[in-house]
């Protein structure tokens, strides 16, 4: 059962990605509490759609089912899972610990985040824990692989198949120093990127101009992260209060305008938006697609999951390759 | 220096109630500074104590005294005799002069009167900011002097993270994102290549992770015996 020698785990996304497609992965929220039921029919729906689907982490500090238990629930309807890991609620001990356990589970796929402050979240009076930082993170999960040790120096046993992955931000500032971060985080180990939610496809382009000169593409996978929006209302609130998320207010007045097609008619003005949304996610898919060294693109659609199908099949990416 | 304030006057008068006689104990360094511990601070907050009680026929006395620093044994002799003979010391000092009153004076309980809150620095008249954490293995030539562990809400090594916006962080619009800072700081020293390289796995050993902390300098301590 061992993996393949080319490959570094028995990742799907590794795979569709080594062999040159154009990638897609997906989220899972995991509920706020104990049913399982969610993620099951989530994952049975995405996964003949994606190469990938995150399980968040507590996110935005919200206590949630967590991504270990979410990901396990995915693979039994046979999707690939993709745990992600803050740097917030564990420290070295625990993140090490849950790796050990997530690879034995035959979880591949691994996203290092430093998390949103807890201070967003459900419990802001919690002990940040921060003893990693999310690039201190990637570096842990390739030394537990490619050296089969822990960051102590003592040797792991068994195998250590992990796919590891990080996210980047191409609109928080300093402008400058972000492509500099996204290549601390490629020489730390991070085999693939996803992106916070491109909105601004100029601003995203000149970024990629920058990880280009750099040669980054040629040495990590980016996944372009697309945030399909459904209301004008989703959008601003999204400006307002998601820190990291760049929303223009052009997108936002859009959205509004083709709203206001439905007149005073709710259900119509929320089809309308919703349409307008699809419009929208499709056009940004088309054009990350087109800038060189986009391998990919991550679809978050935390709690509009049915639309992931509909937008992999119009943007021409379904059937996914089979790689296995 | 050690920043603190006021605990709230209700939980004051609250801790002090069961005791008749309250030494008011303040300390003329750090905490006079943060004008939360010096002479006049004693003097009013004992005077607010005092008024709290008026017409309630309450028998409580308020002493007031302030050593020049209650961290060190030296200056607290002064205070010994009147530390001895009260029912109580309410403490004005931070933490540490706190604790040397407990660790010296066996019989004697120690309140809190004030919050001992950081390392900072006071920009602007009533306004206190941190600084450092004490973490005991300094970085910040690494940082361009700008310390991250005490600025940076995540107390990030390689930061900036994704929710750095315009100079702020992603906590508050009021917040500065230190990394954003420490990056301007770097480019302007022309040693941004200082921040392209990982900074490893940090030791948190020297930090407050591993219990009490001290140190020894063996060239400041009294040699006994046969030295040289
Ligand atoms: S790195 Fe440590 S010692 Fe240096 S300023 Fe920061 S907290 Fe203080
Ligand atoms: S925004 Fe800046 S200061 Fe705030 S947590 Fe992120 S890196 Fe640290």
């Amino acid at each position: 059962m061992a993996q393949s020698q080319q490959f570094k785990s028995n990742s799907k996304l590794e795979k569709v990605l080594t062999q040159g497609h154009f990638a897609v992965s997906g989220e899972v929220g995991p509920p706020k509490g104990t049913g399982a039921e969610g993620i099951r029919e989530k994952g049975a729906m995405l996964k003949e759609y994606t190469d990938a689907l995150n399980v968040t982490d507590n996110q935005t500090a919200i206590v949630r089912m967590c991504s270990l238990a979410g990901c396990t629930v995915l693979k039994q309807v046979g999707a690939d899972p993709l745990m992600q890991i803050v740097c917030r609620d564990r420290n070295r001990l625990a993140i090490q610990a849950d790796v050990l356990g997530a690879v034995a589970l035959g979880i591949n796929n691994f996203l290092c985040l430093s998390g949103d402050h807890q201070k967003f979240g459900n419990h802001p009076n919690a002990k940040g824990v921060y003893d990693l930082d999310s690039t201190q993170l990637i570096a842990t999960l390739r030394q537990m692989r490619d050296e089969k040790k822990f960051i102590c120096g003592e040797d792991i046993s068994g195998d250590m198949p992990m796919f590891i992955g990080a996210a980047a931000n191409p609109y928080a500032d300093p402008f400058e120093f972000r492509v500099t971060r996204l290549a601390k985080k490629v020489n730390a180990g991070a085999d693939f990127i996803q992106t916070q939610a491109i909105y601004d496809i100029d601003k995203f382009a000149r970024y990629m101009e920058l990880v280009r000169d750099m040669g980054l593409d040629k040495r990590t996978h980016i996944l372009a992260g697309i945030i399909p929006v459904r209301a004008s209302g989703m959008a601003r609130y999204m400006k307002n209060f998601v820190p990291g998320v760049a929303v223009p207010q052009s997108l936002i007045d859009r959205m509004k305008t083709a709203e206001d097609k439905g007149g005073e008619d709710k259900k119509q003005r929320a089809e309308y938006g919703r349409e307008e949304g699809i419009s929208i996610s499709l056009e940004l898919i088309e054009r990350v697609r087109q800038i060189p060294g986009v391998h990919g693109i991550h679809i978050m659609a935390v709690n509009w999951e049915e639309i992931v199908p509909v937008l992999v099949e119009r943007a021409g990416l379904y059937p996914r390759p089979q790689v296995l | 220096m050690i920043k603190a304030k006021h605990k709230p006057i209700e939980s004051i008068g609250e801790m002090a109630a069961p005791y008749r006689r309250v030494l008011v104990l303040g300390c003329n360094t750090c905490t006079a500074v943060s004008l939360a511990g010096g002479e006049k601070e004693v003097g009013l907050l004992s005077s607010t104590l005092r008024l709290r009680n008026a017409g309630k026929g309450k028998n409580q006395e308020f002493q007031e005294f302030v050593v020049k620093r209650q961290c060190e044994m030296e200056f607290l002799e002064e205070a010994r005799e009147l530390i001895q003979e009260t029912d109580v010391v309410l403490s004005l000092a931070c933490g540490v002069g706190m604790n040397c009153v407990a660790d010296n004076f066996p019989d004697t309980p120690v309140l809190p009167g004030n919050d001992t809150a950081f390392l900072g620095l006071s920009p602007e008249l009533g306004q206190f900011t941190e600084r450092c954490v004490a973490c005991g293995d300094c970085l910040i030539h690494l940082t361009g002097g700008l310390c991250p562990l005490a600025r940076c809400a995540k107390r990030l090594l390689n930061g900036p993270c994704g929710g750095s916006e315009e100079g702020h962080c992603e906590i508050s619009p009021d917040v500065p994102c230190i990394w954003h800072k420490i990056y301007d700081r770097m480019r302007a020293l022309g040693q941004l290549d200082k921040l392209s390289v990982v900074v490893p796995v940090r030791e948190w050993s020297m930090n407050d992770a591993i219990g009490p902390r001290s140190f020894v300098r063996e060239d400041l301590t009294v040699q006994t015996g046969q030295g040289e």
